[in-house]
């Protein structure tokens, strides 16, 4: 029977990648739970002893974890309201009829395609540095003081970079999401006189619910990891004012070398990850259903 | 189609689309100018944004002093290598699921995007220490390896969305005219299926290129791609801003190119077809 073969064929076709992702996620996942239950130090070799929950209560008591938890949430917050906030009237903007509109999409989309180390680099040596930057040279040109940006507000700086990556894909997904707005719709609205601001709050804005859900979910996985444009401006500082729970983590695993505490950071940073894509799951799911 | 609009709406809504698009697109302007400037102008204050002397010296200096092409070689193999091995998986299992799928399928494919959300710094530790006793740190292979296993679950995705829309009909004509399995992968299928495998590949490429989280973390300078090797620029000793700025346009260009021809599948791939 032919579909009985086709169905094992499928099976077999399938068991390579189902077994890769169960390795990829299972093997590095039960090592970080027992390493977190370690008390293990890459600078003191062969002292392993199991500790029980100690890492835990040595990692969630941590001031430093308070501080990047609280930097973390900061982070992504100011990070999705700015995009959402400003690729809503920039979607609205580029969905008008606009002169060579592929061109500023184009322009628009760019930053988004720029590695993290080099949009980093260049917002921080070539923008904000506050004696040479084109930032500081603005400020004196209209009689203000320079900014000091990494210092005086270090992590502003860096959700400013983190926005600029992120704000195109926010407004492509929006663009993406008004282009397919019934016209129609839109001209029935105006037709019974419904003013420009009624028609974008009863019609576009309900209309653009699931691309924002979408666009808060899918950011906030990347967000909670920020990390090089961390590593590579101000090394989680000064202090620990930059200092997120992703790099919180590479820091306790890969400068200071305590494995045991960084993995129990790291399954505490995999709890806060699950609760997010528990949501973005069930939203995709339904999708998959339609 | 679209409602009248008075030359005047067009006029503003283009000068401030323009003028929006240009300030978003303005630091990636600004730093291929200053890959073009000496040093010093670089680095003076007022700038000067056209009328300095253009020169190509940093570009040769970049690829003198530092071996360029070394990591710019990296990148291709690591994201390549990464991009194919991660196709060859993804294709069996995408096909199967999109056209022999089972009560589990739906489940199955919810479990693949949940492996995509775990965060990488909880696994940091068993990956880095896994690399260090099997001597694949800065090493090409161990990242090709943890790249494709990365993507995975968004090239399996996006390929099934795209085999999903391949119409049944032309199967089914093809299977009662006899075709065996492995004619109709490659005679019917294939064709079909070459477009949506043209731009998973395309922005799993531009995925790979950019990541820069195991990147930095698992190479030094052997393996290191161009994250790793840009970031090298942080350091605090001398500020070589127009060298930056070479080496970063050169970092960046071939994947803008790719990435400006993507974009439409930019959006399907990364909402998980959430959005299209």
């Amino acid at each position: 029977m032919a579909t009985r073969q086709t169905q094992l064929l499928a099976r077999s076709l399938l068991t390579p990648a189902v077994g890769l992702l169960f390795i990829w996620m299972i093997v590095p996942l039960a090592l970080t739970l027992y390493f977190s239950t370690l008390h293990y130090s890459l600078l003191d070799p062969g002292s392993e002893s199991f500790v029980g929950l100690e890492n835990f209560r040595y990692f969630l008591t941590d001031p430093a974890f308070l501080a990047s938890l609280q930097n973390t949430l900061v982070l992504v917050g100011s990070v999705l309201a700015l995009t959402i906030l400003l690729g809503i009237p920039l979607a609205l903007l580029m969905d008008q009829p606009v002169i060579g509109r592929n061109f500023v999409r184009l322009m628009v989309i760019a930053p988004f395609f720029v590695m993290p180390t080099v949009s980093a680099l260049v917002w921080k040596n070539l923008l904000m540095h506050p004696v040479s930057g084109l930032f500081a040279w603005l400020a004196q040109l209209v009689g203000l003081t320079p900014v000091d940006w990494f210092n005086d507000v270090p992590l502003f700086a860096v959700i400013l970079i983190v926005t600029w990556q992120w704000l195109p894909f926010a407004t492509l997904i929006l663009l993406t999401a008004l282009q397919s707005l019934d016209e129609e719709q839109k001209e029935a609205a105006e037709m019974d006189g419904a003013s420009a601001v009624s028609t974008f709050i009863y019609i576009t804005l309900p209309h653009l619910a699931r691309p924002i859900t979408v666009v808060i979910l899918i950011e906030t996985i990347f967000l909670l990891t920020v990390f090089a444009e961390i590593y590579v401006t101000t090394g989680g500082g000064p202090g620990l004012s930059t200092t997120n729970i992703a790099f919180l983590i590479y820091s306790q695993a890969l400068i200071q070398f305590d494995v045991g505490s960084a993995s129990a950071g790291g399954l505490v940073a995999v709890v806060i990850a699950n609760i997010v894509a528990f949501f973005l799951v069930r939203i995709v799911g339904r999708n998959l259903e339609a | 189609m679209a409602r009248k609009s008075t030359t005047q709406q067009v006029l503003v809504s283009t000068i401030g689309a323009w003028f929006f698009g240009f300030l978003i697109f303005f630091p990636i302007l600004w730093m291929v100018l200053a890959s073009f400037k000496t040093e010093l102008e670089a680095f003076a204050i007022p700038p000067s944004f056209l009328f300095f002397h253009w020169t190509t010296e940093n570009y040769a200096t970049v690829q003198e002093r530092s071996d360029y092409f070394h990591h710019a070689l990296n990148s291709v193999i690591i994201a390549g290598g990464s991009t194919l091995i991660a196709l060859l998986i993804a294709i069996p299992a995408a096909w199967s699921m999109a056209f022999s799928p089972t009560k589990r399928t739906k489940d199955i494919l919810l479990w693949m995007l949940s492996t995509k959300m775990m965060p990488p710094v909880g696994v940091l530790v068993p990956i880095y220490l896994i690399f260090k006793n099997f001597g694949l740190l800065d090493s090409r292979i161990g990242l090709v390896f943890i790249l494709c296993l990365g993507n995975l679950p968004i090239v399996i995705w996006m390929l099934f969305t795209y085999f999903k829309e391949i119409p049944r009909d032309i199967l089914e004509a093809a299977r009662m005219d006899g075709a065996t399995i492995g004619r109709e992968l490659v005679y019917v299928l294939t064709p079909m299926a070459i477009p949506g495998l043209a731009s998973t590949m395309l922005l799993n490429l531009i995925l790979a290129w950019n990541e820069a989280f195991w990147t930095l973390n698992l190479s030094t300078s052997e393996a290191a791609p161009l994250t790793t090797f840009i970031a090298s620029y942080s350091s605090p000793e001398g500020l070589f801003w127009a060298k930056l700025s070479a080496a970063s346009t050169l970092a960046i260009a071939p994947i803008l190119v790719l990435g400006w021809f993507s974009q439409k599948q930019l959006v399907r791939g990364l909402t998980f077809g959430a959005v299209k």
